[in-house]
């Protein structure tokens, strides 16, 4: 018993430990190859250590995307806290304020989710000329705000379902009304759920390509996942610009998973619906 | 109304009576007053999805039946010509057997991947929280991030292969998505790497919600492990599996950012639908032959979400 109880645990660590190793892989192959110098990187000499380690390869690619990586600051910071503003007073209404059709009108609201943007595009880009937003930032923030409207409800809605509407019922008797309970009542406990939301926002909107490839032609103006896209097409046999380029882009919402893990993890179930 | 006052000169016997009869009455003024500010402070919101969404989904198909050859709208009715000229395009075709490909070799990875480490990391491990967070950490990559990675570590003279071989396990290199037939399986790879801790994270949760005492009593019954699975847990776990087919059949739709790193491949071996929609819409500006493709990708995602919202629903009901 005891044996093969042994024998069944160091299967299991064994099983674990491959698969770390698997997922961790490509950020060790980015590592080693960003840190090579151009002579150093070669087809056969992908799995060498750098040596001398060498920052050529990030200087270059930080050269290359850094404007884009300012873009990408200046689309997801706003972009994330309009979004999860608006999220909060929906979710409010549709947890607490419910009225005849209220769910229906959610349903329709969580299909947004599911959507696939190549269903819309199209008048999309109609939609953003008619506007004056085409081509620029500001377009870009207003198409993450919009389509976040659905994720963000849906956080926010069950995370103020489980506020018990005695607290509610109690404020209104106190005299608060719409705006008062949610200033005075919601706000001041919703931290968690803004948490959760403001970096799930972030690590979607930091990391999608399409919108910002198709609202913005201009690649200056670009986030930073089309500049990498662009760097591995232009940099084709200089791997340590490419590799470089793609860690520096993915360093940002990997420093935020690491630091706030528990809130991505609530993040991942909510967003499955299953929160 | 008549029970709430009825209630309230119950519970104050003796009280004035202009004071019990007026302040419910104002109160329930002041809620309707309020659901009113709450229905207009959600108007816009709705006023979005109503234009973004549902209205943008029906110009969508509207444009997909209407003439509209080149960048110049042209609204000429043309019926479902632009859908029987796709449905013989090459290109097309190869997509669609491509999205057949994908989607079983990416539900199928990360359904079995994620519910595999799962368990094993619910069978009591020491430092799980470490192995959780590294699985689950591809999940904060981007897509391209993913694809430029892969792209190097799956270069045929190079990466996985020489690994392979340094190894003595030879017989395990591919031409990965150089692959004139299967190159987008190389491509469904990259894209597990990504998603599986996603699903592991969800079938986590699920395994953490079946109580130890059910898990223990099935195994004094004397039910082996295999058989704890097989008609216990793998049984409980259904709801959770249908949400990995719904979240994975819906990533196999809208799959864009690797191929677009990778591109169309040899014989479009790793094309992907949304891909094609791109460069017909924004490259070669043919808006309607776009429209066709944007509309199937949108028929397809109803037919996974359309039942998932459904069941959400009832199980909201209950």
């Amino acid at each position: 018993m005891t044996f093969q109880r042994l024998w069944s645990r160091s299967a299991i660590y064994f099983v674990l430990i491959a698969f770390a190793a698997w997922y961790l892989m490509p950020i060790y192959l980015m590592l080693i190859t960003g840190l090579k110098t151009y002579d150093q990187v070669s087809i056969t000499n992908m799995w060498a250590l750098p040596f001398p380690l060498s920052l050529d390869g990030f200087s270059q690619a930080w050269g290359k995307v850094s404007a884009n990586f300012g873009n990408s600051l200046m689309i997801t910071v706003p972009a994330a806290v309009i979004s999860a503003f608006i999220g909060s007073i929906n979710g409010y209404i549709f947890a607490k304020w419910k009225f005849r059709g209220s769910n229906t009108l959610f349903m329709l609201f969580l299909v947004g989710m599911f959507l696939p943007y190549q269903g819309i595009l199209i008048p999309l880009v109609q939609t953003l000329m008619a506007l004056g937003l085409y081509g620029s930032i500001v377009g870009v923030i207003f198409v993450h705000c919009i389509f976040g409207i659905p994720i963000t409800a849906l956080m926010f809605r069950s995370y103020f379902a489980g506020i018990p509407n005695e607290l509610i019922d109690a404020a209104k008797i106190d005299g608060c009304g719409f705006f008062g309970i949610y200033r005075w009542v919601l706000l001041p406990i919703s931290f968690p759920a803004f948490a959760v939301v403001l970096i799930w926002q972030f690590t979607m909107i930091w990391n999608d390509y399409l919108i910002g490839l198709i609202v913005v032609s201009n690649p200056r103006l670009a986030p930073v996942n089309v500049a990498v896209k662009n760097l591995a097409g232009t940099y084709t046999t200089q791997w340590q610009v490419q590799m470089s380029g793609a860690l520096l882009a993915a360093l940002p919402t990997i420093v935020v998973y690491l630091a706030l893990g528990k809130f991505f993890m609530r993040g991942l179930l909510a967003g499955s619906l299953k929160g | 109304m008549p029970v709430s006052r009825s209630k309230e000169t119950a519970t104050t016997p003796g009280g004035g009576s202009a004071a019990p009869t007026s302040a419910p009455h104002r109160r329930a003024f002041k809620l309707r007053g309020d659901l009113a500010i709450a229905i207009v402070v959600l108007m816009p919101s709705i006023v979005a999805v109503a234009i973004f969404i549902y209205f943008f989904i029906g110009y969508t198909l509207y444009v997909s039946v209407v003439k509209w050859p080149t960048l110049l709208p042209d609204y000429t009715f043309v019926g479902l010509q632009n859908w029987l000229n796709m449905f013989q395009d090459m290109r097309f075709q190869i997509d669609m057997r491509n999205l057949v490909l994908y989607a079983g070799g990416f539900m199928t990875q990360c359904i079995v991947i994620g519910f595999l480490l799962a368990s094993l990391l619910d069978a009591k491990i020491k430092s799980e929280a470490i192995f959780r967070t590294i699985f689950i950490f591809p999940f904060a990559v981007s897509g391209i991030v993913t694809g430029v990675v892969w792209r190097w570590l799956m270069f045929p003279s190079s990466g996985l292969n020489q690994l392979f071989e340094t190894f003595g396990l030879g017989f395990l290199k591919s031409k990965w998505y150089t692959d004139p037939t299967f190159g987008i399986l190389a491509v469904t790879i990259a894209a597990t790497w990504q998603f599986s801790g996603y699903v592991m994270a969800l079938y986590l949760a699920g395994l953490r919600g079946i109580s130890h005492e059910l898990k223990e009593a099935a195994a004094i019954d004397g039910a082996n492990t295999w058989s704890l699975y097989r008609h216990i847990i793998i049984p409980l776990l259904a709801p959770v599996t249908f949400t990995a087919v719904v979240l994975t059949g819906m990533g196999s739709i809208r799959v864009f950012d690797i191929p677009a790193v990778l591109g169309t491949g040899a014989a479009f071996s790793t094309d992907a639908l949304a891909f094609h929609m791109f460069q017909l819409t924004f490259q070669s500006n043919k808006m309607s032959a776009g429209a066709v493709i944007a509309s199937l990708m949108i028929i397809l995602a109803a037919f996974l979400v359309g039942p998932y919202l459904a069941s959400l629903q009832l199980e909201e009901a209950q």
